[in-house]
């Protein structure tokens, strides 16, 4: 095959065809992101879009999987799934019949840290949303039949969930990275821990956890920020959880010491699938950046980077080979994933591993660093085209308190990060020697 | 809804423009008219396998760079190979959208293919299919679909057949290539901040001079009424019980498309027809949901019905619950079938599908991708007025309809009836 470098850069001069070049002022900022906090302690950031009659709202509560026993893990899944099925006021038929009748959604999840909430509607129908956010946040019935059948939902979900490779292989991934620490639980809990839950738990999950101190909305579509807040204010500003407690310290987190290799045997499936990683740094760390940055040279940039270069381009061994940096309030993970014949895995993991050690020896060229710098900045109007993506930059601006401005600052922050500093990143979280393996498969 | 340009270039490719200017975005579409359908037996999945080979480099943009020049501007680009169509798109800074016009031109007739990129993209797309396979409702979905069709190649998996994946060579690939990306064949979508006038005299000048082609065949075997149930079982690993019922169903352009629309709405809950963009709501009370997931027979209900150019499948699948056997699930479901077949659905029930509706609609349009999507997709299927046309035919629909479209496809002779039983679990750890 012919590889002409001489083309790579012959579409420098380009003719322009847009109306008017791209600005900042399509990013969210200070001028045009409407910020309030009530006295009960919940946060309201909104942002207008009129270019379409719709409008989101998402967000979360302090009320994660942190609080969980090990024996009852996934209550506050559990109990996140459960509060739409029934309030004081109405039955899961008349929530739900008022949403779906007017093509409005409401959903909730747990995480780790929070449990969270994500809805939409047509502009028209926001108060439905905001009130039915309120009334299964305030005052959920937890009945006792509908509890039954989100159970064998759940049960089912993590029936599904021992039987594909990909899943099994990411839990089994953390519970080595983060062996000894509640980041290696898996938020949806276990078959036995699911089944150990009493209707009473969550009665008593939702009284402790939930309250307004620390929940966070993001509100973003056709409603001008004044009236969104004075709707929220109307909803929520009067719910009170004097007893609501603080979020458990994380406790230490302590690095792989060597390799550690697991497996998971799963027979009758056709294919594996093997994550390589490490711990990553957390999203205020200084590091997060330059370790992003990295984590796009390695396996995301283009098709999937170098990791995509090695194992599908040059090798044809995957269909699906790349890395993913995940970075929350603690310590992240930094893992790369690829689904491969059964027979393939040590041809796969060597590879892999080959390339690991080429990022922590040599990092990544300027060349490398700069297009990934240019993507990163390209893309991000991209990812705010849609209501949905503007709430999640806003949840990340008051999760992370990365400062209003922020996304007006990126491409400044990212063009600053330097080849050094990615390899100083690269060797901070990544040791050859000590890597979590976790491979699942026939 | 803004304008839209319409215009045929003299060499037959047909070119759909939209200016939006909310943000500083287009998104760039070139649709095929190929698809798994136009695969004989023996070369099944060549139409995806030719996608991948689209990535593969021309002498202008090697693969080395293919794969880096729309990143390196802030774009996203990716393709997608479906029954009756493939499709590139590119969705950049506007500014760049130059680059996005100067690929897709060049790769219409100048791809590569070269022989050692086959031979890797031929293991990469067998293990796609791998990967598909750990699925049971792809293997449940497989079975059904070849059940469903015995004439029409809509028989056969958009990945193909592991056989055909194995035997296919380079020249059949670029034969495949060559004769159905052809202007002619084609349709370019733009959706964004553009001037109308400015981009089309530049895509004349990148476009224009592709000769067109011969017209390409389309396999055109109809398949034969169905005669009587089909049903079939499928075993393999875990403890999840699925059920697949799939109706013969009419095509995307057939007017029966928007009673069929409803009839989905009532019974399964409303489908979003957004690819990009504004996913959909929840079904939780669908006339199915409160029958089969409320009576605890099932803990997920979920149905599918898409603009195919033929007619194709209305499908749902369930996901029994682990105390209950398919069989009960059937019959519940058949009762809940039966009910609408006999009963006048109200006009109450018709306006809030058509509520739904509008509303996914609204939460498409926020997405720029979404539009220029819909501009060409629809033109695959029906034509853009199709789109345009969406709201005001779902609205014009009456109950007669609703209940004749329950009557005549519902029909138990009109069906596939596939069940997935789990031969249970050993998982071992080392």
């Amino acid at each position: 095959m012919s590889k002409t470098k001489s083309v790579k850069h012959n579409y420098v001069s380009l003719t322009t065809y847009h109306a008017a070049p791209p600005s900042s002022s399509s990013l969210p900022g200070p001028d045009d992101i409407y910020r309030a906090q009530f006295p009960n302690g919940i946060t309201l950031l909104s942002r207008a879009n009129f270019n379409s009659p719709s409008v989101v709202i998402s967000g979360y509560i302090q009320a994660g999987s942190l609080f969980d026993t090990d024996e009852k893990l996934g209550l506050a899944d559990f109990t996140a799934l459960a509060l739409m099925r029934g309030s004081a006021q109405r039955d899961l038929q008349q929530i739900y019949d008022a949403l779906e009748s007017c093509g409005a959604s409401l959903s909730f999840s747990a995480g780790l840290h929070t449990a969270s909430f994500s809805g939409r509607s047509l502009a028209e129908d926001l108060s439905l949303l905001l009130n039915t956010l309120a009334e299964v946040l305030r005052q959920p019935a937890f009945p006792a039949e509908q509890i039954e059948k989100l159970r064998a939902q759940l049960l089912t979900g993590l029936a599904i969930r021992a039987q594909n490779t990909a899943d099994m292989a990411a839990l089994t991934f953390d519970q080595i990275v983060f062996a000894n620490h509640p980041y290696g639980r898996p938020e949806d809990g276990y078959p036995e821990t699911i089944q150990a839950i009493r209707r009473q738990d969550l009665v008593n999950f939702h009284r402790r956890f939930y309250g307004p101190r620390g929940m966070v909305i993001a509100l973003v579509g056709a409603v001008e920020p004044q009236a969104a807040m004075e709707q929220v204010q109307r909803a929520l500003a009067d719910w009170d959880n004097p007893d609501q407690p603080d979020s458990p310290p994380l406790p230490p987190l302590t690095p792989l010491q060597e390799t550690v290799t697991r497996r998971v045997n799963i027979p009758g499936k056709f294919q594996s699938d093997l994550v390589i990683g490490t711990f990553g740094p957390a999203r205020r760390d200084p590091e997060y950046l330059p370790t992003s940055l990295g984590n796009s040279v390695l396996g995301q940039f283009g098709w999937m980077g170098r990791i995509g270069d090695a194992v599908r381009e040059k090798s044809g061994l995957a269909y699906y080979a790349y890395s993913s940096l995940n970075a929350g309030i603690g310590p992240g993970s930094w893992e790369i994933s690829a689904g491969v014949n059964p027979d393939n895995v040590t041809k796969a993991s060597d590879l892999i591993r080959r390339e690991v050690s080429r990022f922590i020896e040599k990092g990544v060229s300027a060349e490398e660093l700069s297009d990934s710098q240019a993507n990163f900045v390209g893309r991000l109007p991209l990812s705010m085209e849609s209501n949905a993506g503007v709430a999640g930059a806003l949840l990340n601006i008051e999760r992370f308190d990365l400062g209003l401005d922020y996304y007006r600052r990126f491409a400044d922050l990212v063009r600053a990060v330097t080849p050094e500093d990615v390899l100083q990143a690269a060797r901070k979280y990544f040791h050859s020697e000590r890597l979590a393996i976790a491979i699942a498969g026939p | 809804m803004p304008d839209i340009h319409r215009t045929a270039l003299a060499n037959g490719l047909q070119v759909m423009l939209k200016e939006i200017h909310t943000a500083p975005i287009i998104s760039s579409w070139v649709w095929y008219r190929v698809g798994s359908r136009d695969e004989p037996s023996g070369r099944t999945g060549i139409s995806h396998w030719v996608e991948h080979m689209q990535f593969k480099g021309t002498p202008q943009f090697p693969a080395s760079i293919l794969d880096k020049v729309i990143a390196r501007e802030g774009g996203i680009s990716n393709a997608f190979t479906y029954l009756d169509w493939t499709t590139y798109f590119e969705t950049m800074p506007g500014d760049k959208i130059e680059l996005a016009l100067r690929l897709e031109a060049d790769r219409m007739v100048n791809s590569t293919f070269d022989p050692e990129e086959v031979a890797s993209e031929r293991t990469v797309v067998i293990s796609e299919r791998e990967g598909n396979e750990n699925e049971p409702l792809f293997l449940l979905g497989e079975a059904v679909q070849a059940a469903a069709f015995r004439v029409h190649p809509y028989h056969h998996e958009i990945i193909g057949d592991l056989a055909d994946l194995k035997t296919m060579s380079r020249d059949d690939l670029y034969a495949h290539y060559r004769c159905y990306y052809v202007p002619d064949n084609a349709v370019l979508s733009l959706a964004g901040d553009f001037e109308t006038e400015a981009i089309l005299a530049r895509i004349r000048e990148l476009f224009e001079p592709i000769p067109a082609g011969p017209t390409p065949p389309r396999q055109a075997r109809p398949e034969p009424p169905m005669r009587g149930e089909h049903r079939l079982s499928l075993e393999g690993p875990g403890e999840t019980t699925y059920l697949q019922l799939a109706y013969r169903a009419p095509a995307g352009s057939d007017p029966n498309f928007f009673p069929l629309t409803v009839l989905d709405s009532l019974l399964a809950g409303p489908s979003s027809l957004n690819m990009f963009g504004g996913g959909g709501i929840s079904n939780k009370t669908s006339r199915l949901y409160r029958t089969l997931v409320e009576k605890e027979l099932a803990v997920a209900v979920g149905s599918s019905a898409i603009t195919t150019v033929d007619p194709f499948l209305y499908t749902f699948t369930i996901t029994v619950h682990p105390q209950r056997k398919a069989e009960e699930v059937l019959s519940a479901f058949d009762d809940e079938v039966k009910r609408i077949q006999d009963e006048t659905v109200s006009a109450e029930e018709i306006d809030r599908a058509i509520k739904q509706a509008r509303a996914l609609f609204a939460y498409g349009s926020e997405n720029i991708s979404n539009q220029a999507f819909w501009l060409g997709h629809a033109e695959m299927f029906a034509t853009y007025d199709w789109f345009l046309g969406y709201l005001d035919k779902l609205a014009a629909v009456t109950s007669a309809e609703v209940r004749h479209a329950a009557q005549s496809i519902l029909r138990p002779q009109n069906r596939v009836v596939g069940i997935y039983i789990p031969t249970g679990v050993e998982v071992g750890h080392e």
